[in-house]
């Protein structure tokens, strides 16, 4: 039981060892032809006081990941090291990570503050200071008045901000949060959502959040690992993974996309020159040193196309008007191109606005600066 | 126009003929004779009937019968031994059989563990009485031990039921959300998953001491001289004389059980709020 106990505090002097490196890790359930891999090969750094989020569809290994830093299960290979320490062999009560389970896991034959305490308890933490953190606790999370209640007694909201209070309780080095605000409703969700990220800044703990929810990913964090298929995708912050998806699954899985194919005319340095399916020519950024060559597949968001009616030689991509969606803060267009691919614009509603469009009308789609985006695959 | 239509009510076994009638004497069959060994223990004739005026004589008579005492003194001793050791030994079985992961033979285990439900009582009463005599002869140790493990190794499945279901009820999180929270195994146990094993553990050691206290076939068969339990008293003395104090005796029986019964239900609903 020694050296289970994280400081918490940012040490000003050397870099800080990664919270986690998760290191080639696979994980494989079952054996000879039911075998089905979990993980395939992850690899992964999470830094210190950072608000990391698995992003992903259920069964994407998102959660295996989680359990397996966790300790509740084992790799089957690779390597998970909590500040440079290879913990993937240590049980759960030898890792200084706690979690916030998703049907939060209270105990129910205790009480909010007894709940609370416990892991402080199972540390063998001196009376006074478990007194004094589970206060803090309690004030952290403005459960102060419920604390002799028991959990069953408690509404979800109420529950979720136990469980919270609960791992964060011993101060460990990194908090796994398990689909923590999916069984809450909307609103709450979305209050939720802005209180954990305050909670995360105030702690400086590392939040390591999984969520199958990409505008809460969006949210909270300061960096996503976009999973699927027991594989990371992409790993970025949020304004990488929205506006330069790597592949189609990231660009289809967060936001809405249209997917257009694009000819490669040249690449210079990081932009490429591209031909669109009119003929129109425009430069997209590149991510990294990747070379695309000849037709590739590119990703333009809803709102980064403005529509102008007319079929002029000004649009970047000419086609008919099929469909408008009033959504209350923006409107979608839907345009049918010569190939009869559907393309979607989107944008932003101003007060007393008349609609502009018709349906069957003509109509021009202009592009955004860098809003086409080549993709990998 | 909407045409009407007349609502059928949905099928129910209470509307069928007959039902009321059946349920009825179902009722009378199982209540008319314990009330009428209830009414004629108060009986104040020599002889199990005619009815000859109320008296508590036979409840006194019994209580200062020193036979009496002296068998329900063994039949208290007894049931609360045999209760405790089969709910420890179920309670270890409960766990080995929902704690682990499944593994092969599991199904035996369960119905090895049950045997004494399915197995006729009075083949592991001849059973128990040969090996019993076998060790007897062999060791020359006599005493009441061997009733006590007779009564534990029959009560166990009944300790074990209710145990093993609250198991399976457990959320698993619970105790996966203790060794989180550094909890050790043992640790993990004692804190959160005997609390909440609790109402199993009290409901299965309840019916094991009610299922002990009631039993007269392998007592029957195993005891030694001396060693009469209440139930094999009364069936001694149905040989010889039948008195009212007979049905005073199975009046407080009766009384000890529904209270042990009223007592397990009223744990179980505190558990569950």
């Amino acid at each position: 039981m020694v050296e289970k106990q994280g400081t918490g505090q940012a040490n000003t002097e050397a870099p800080l060892p990664a919270a986690i490196y998760a290191e080639r890790v696979t994980k494989a359930f079952g054996e000879g032809k039911k075998k089905v891999l979990a993980l395939d090969d992850v690899s992964l750094t999470i830094e210190e006081n950072e608000f990391f989020t698995l992003l992903g569809p259920s069964g994407c290994g998102k959660t295996t990941l989680l359990r397996l830093i966790a300790g509740f299960d084992q790799p089957t290979a690779g390597a998970i090291m909590l500040r440079d320490r290879d913990i993937s062999q240590l049980p759960p009560n030898q890792r200084s990570v706690n979690t916030v389970f998703q049907d939060y896991a209270l105990f129910p034959h205790m009480t909010v503050a007894k709940n609370i305490s416990f892991g402080l308890e199972m540390l063998g933490k001196p009376k006074d200071y478990i007194k004094k953190t589970v206060g803090d606790m309690l004030a952290l999370v403005k459960m102060e008045e419920l604390r002799d209640r028991r959990t069953d007694q408690l509404s979800g909201g109420q529950q979720q901000r136990v469980a919270l209070a609960r791992a964060l309780a011993p101060r460990p080095q990194v908090l796994l949060l398990d689909e923590p605000l999916s069984a809450l409703d909307y609103k709450l969700r979305k209050e939720m959502q802005i209180e954990l990220k305050q909670l995360q800044l105030e702690t400086g703990i590392t939040f390591i959040f999984v969520t199958h929810d990409q505008e809460e990913a969006l949210t909270m964090s300061d960096r996503i690992a976009v999973m699927n298929a027991g594989r990371i995708l992409q790993i970025g912050t949020p304004r990488q993974i929205y506006n330069q998806p790597a592949d189609r699954f990231v660009a289809s899985f967060i936001g809405r996309s249209n997917f257009i194919s694009v000819e490669v005319l040249s690449v210079e340095g990081r932009r490429a020159r591209l031909k669109l399916s009119s003929g129109r020519e425009v430069i997209s950024p590149l991510p990294d040193n990747w070379v695309p060559r000849g037709r590739v597949t590119a990703v333009v968001r809803p709102e980064y196309a403005q529509l102008v009616a007319g079929s002029g030689d000004e649009g970047d991509l000419q086609g008919v008007l099929e469909n408008i969606v009033y959504l209350g803060t923006d409107t979608q267009y839907h345009i049918r191109l010569p190939d009869e691919t559907t393309f979607v614009t989107r944008s932003q509603n101003q007060c007393q606005e008349t609609e502009a469009f018709e349906d069957g009308q003509s109509v021009s789609v202009v592009f955004k600066p860098e809003a086409v985006q080549v993709l990998r695959s | 126009m909407i045409p009407f239509i007349k609502k059928r009510p949905p099928f129910s076994l209470k509307r069928q003929p007959g039902f009321g009638l059946i349920a009825g004497l179902c009722f009378v069959m199982l209540y008319a004779p314990i009330i009428t060994l209830v009414v004629y223990s108060f009986n104040a004739g020599k002889y199990i009937s005619p009815w000859e005026g109320f008296s508590l004589q036979w409840y006194v008579a019994a209580w200062g019968n020193e036979a009496v005492q002296d068998a329900t003194m063994r039949s208290l001793f007894l049931a609360v031994q045999a209760g405790i050791y089969s709910t420890v030994l179920a309670t270890m079985a409960a766990l080995g059989t929902t704690r682990t992961r499944p593994f092969r033979g599991l199904m035996a285990i369960y119905a090895m563990i049950n045997q004494p439900l399915m197995v006729p009582e009075i083949v592991t009463a001849v059973a128990l009485l040969i090996l019993f005599a076998m060790i007897k002869s062999l060791t020359g140790i006599q005493g009441m031990f061997y009733l006590v493990i007779a009564h534990t190794a029959f009560c166990i499945p009944f300790a074990y039921l209710p145990i093993r279901a609250r198991l399976e009820g457990m959320d698993l999180n619970l105790e996966t959300a203790a060794a989180d929270l550094y909890a050790t195994p043992w640790k993990t146990f004692w804190r959160v998953t005997l609390p909440l094993l609790f109402p199993g553990i009290i409901a299965g050691s309840m019916l094991a001491f009610v299922i002990s206290l009631d039993d007269v076939v392998i007592t029957e068969f195993i005891k030694s001289s001396g060693q009469e339990t209440l139930p094999t008293y009364m069936l001694g003395q149905l040989r010889r004389v039948v008195t009212p104090e007979i049905n005073a005796i199975s009046t407080v029986l009766l009384g000890l059980s529904i209270s042990v019964v009223c007592l397990l239900f009223f744990v179980e609903r505190r558990s569950r709020k």
